[in-house]
């Protein structure tokens, strides 16, 4: 199965993880300081910011593209509890 | 309120500054419109208070308009309006700022709005679902006037400028802290605050509220200690005459002690004790017949092995959670001991796991062991609560039936040896594999 490394800057952890786990799954095993609400990517509490690697991840559905912009998320901003990882990346709270 | 609660309300009412329908100069243009809440006993389900609470909220007058800030909790309305009107005119208010949107603060929101439709709110730029969430707009409803703001962000009154400071975290996700730059004054939002009624409301007039002051950081914002220390570098520059938080006493006499004891009390202590090459463990056991008590300690020797790790053993049953949730604050991994009773850990184990709510445990390692007689579920609920708390659980955790053999021991031994081994290597920088995380 294909690996990525996703690497929480706020803590200093990388994890190699499969390909298409969703960062709420790594981030919150890990201790990472992404903070979580509904969980179902309508909250806009879990947002990030991707340092590096905004590729390699899931492209945001509409919701998510709506929900990023009700909370003026800057350019590399994304809900955790949405975007599957699919590559190498560096995310941290936003 | 019980009779002792009128009479104490009747007199600290005789000393009070706060008079009930007049706002309370801070600042020429500047005043508390607040509301005193003094039967409160309980704040929040979580806080005690042992004289009430204040909801303040603020009104800045500008060349071009007023402002105000922050709101206060529903039921207060009336005293809130009534202090407003004692210095100006709704048709005045421009702009209304929200530096936290919990409902203590925005209780009069809905009604404020409506009294001031020239008004534009104010808010971070995390709290705009939370504010749809709060008014509830309706579509044929006229559509809702904010601007979100961050860092460096200002709004003029004219003379007078309202500057934004991103402070996420303190203790939600949206708070936020409004500065007015030519007075000097700080409005802080529930930073620096405390739950504390004092109708003399200036820090300089009311009684010791330091107790206070500590037990809301230690509940409110003692969680979130980054997020504390990055604020503080924001705040630490200004030139300061004034903290005006939404909660106790306004801060005009030496604010900035206020701003030192909340660096103390978000310092790591003891990264500082012992330097911050050594990692620590901290171990706590509870037992009925000694057998978890000697898995312990051989758990404790086979850490001990490791160099550059700290170690540290305790009954449970010796100590008050209190300290016991200082220390694992600032230790790096925490292992607890339990035996089986009914079916289930102890009750000292659960009181120490639901007490640590008000620490920072993301990233902390766990592990879990016990002795039991018949069926030892003990160990695997320590370990599920432990992942709830956000921390890693590396080791599968160890349970032997009644009383260990030497055999038995040395798994203790090697158990205590592979925690402190994944305290090592879980150093910052390596990679971890998804699986490793259970």
């Amino acid at each position: 199965m294909a690996k990525a490394k996703i690497t929480f800057t706020d803590i200093d952890q990388t994890v190699n993880v499969p390909a298409g786990t969703r960062v709420i799954e790594v981030s919150e095993k890990i201790g990472a300081g992404i903070i979580y609400g509904c969980r179902e990517g309508d909250c806009g509490t879990c947002m990030m910011h991707v340092e590096e690697g905004w590729n390699n991840l899931t492209e945001p559905s509409v919701l998510e593209e709506k929900v990023l912009r009700e909370n003026m998320a800057s350019r590399h901003d994304r809900l955790a509890c949405q975007a599957q990882i699919l590559g190498d990346c560096r995310v941290k709270p936003a | 309120m019980t009779s002792l609660q009128t009479e104490t309300a009747t007199a600290t009412a005789a000393r009070a500054i706060a008079k009930p329908g007049e706002a309370v100069e801070i600042t020429p243009g500047v005043h508390w419109i607040g509301a005193l809440d003094p039967s409160l006993r309980t704040f929040d389900i979580i806080l005690r208070t042992a004289n009430g609470t204040t909801y303040n909220a603020y009104l800045v007058r500008g060349s071009d308009g007023v402002a105000v800030i922050d709101t206060v909790k529903a039921g207060f309305g009336d005293e809130f309006f009534a202090r407003i009107e004692s210095v100006a005119d709704y048709d005045e208010i421009r702009i209304i700022v929200l530096n936290h949107l919990e409902p203590d603060h925005t209780g009069a929101l809905p009604e404020l709005m409506r009294r001031a439709p020239n008004a534009k709110l104010y808010i971070s730029t995390r709290a705009t679902s939370m504010l749809k969430a709060l008014l509830k707009p309706k579509d044929e409803d006229r559509p809702l006037s904010f601007e979100t703001v961050g860092t460096g962000d200002e709004v003029s009154l004219g003379d007078r400028t309202l500057r934004f400071l991103h402070t996420p975290f303190l203790h939600w996700p949206d708070t936020q802290c409004t500065y007015l730059v030519e007075d000097g004054v700080l409005f802080s939002g529930d930073v620096f605050g405390c739950h504390f009624c004092d109708g003399r409301l200036f820090n300089d007039r009311s009684g010791d509220f330091r107790f206070a002051f500590d037990y809301y950081y230690a509940h409110i914002m003692r969680p979130f200690k980054t997020h504390v220390m990055n604020a503080l570098k924001l705040i630490e520059p200004l030139p300061l005459k004034t903290i005006a938080p939404t909660h106790g006493p306004i801060l005009r006499d030496r604010p900035r002690r206020y701003i030192k004891r909340y660096r103390e009390l978000s310092a790591s202590t003891f990264a500082d004790e012992i330097g911050n090459e050594e990692r620590s463990l901290i171990i706590f056991y509870m037992s009925s017949y000694g057998n978890t008590a000697r898995m312990a300690e051989a758990i404790c020797a086979g850490a001990e092995e490791q160099s550059g790790l700290r170690v540290s053993l305790y009954d449970l049953e010796g100590g008050e959670t209190q300290p016991f949730v200082d220390l694992i604050e600032s230790a790096d991994a925490l292992a607890l001991g339990s035996p089986t009773i009914n079916g289930d850990a102890v009750k000292p184990i659960w009181d120490l796991l639901s007490s640590l709510a008000v620490i920072d445990l993301k990233g902390k390692l766990g592990a879990s062991f016990g002795s039991y007689g018949w069926t030892g579920e003990a160990v695997r609920m320590i370990e599920d609560r432990m992942r709830g708390l956000k921390m890693r659980v590396p080791v599968a955790g160890l349970r032997i039936k009644l009383i260990p053999t030497d055999e038995e021991l040395e798994e203790c031994r090697a158990f205590g040896r592979a925690i402190a081994g994944a305290i090592a290597s879980g150093e910052k920088g390596r990679v971890i594999d998804f699986a490793e995380l259970g």
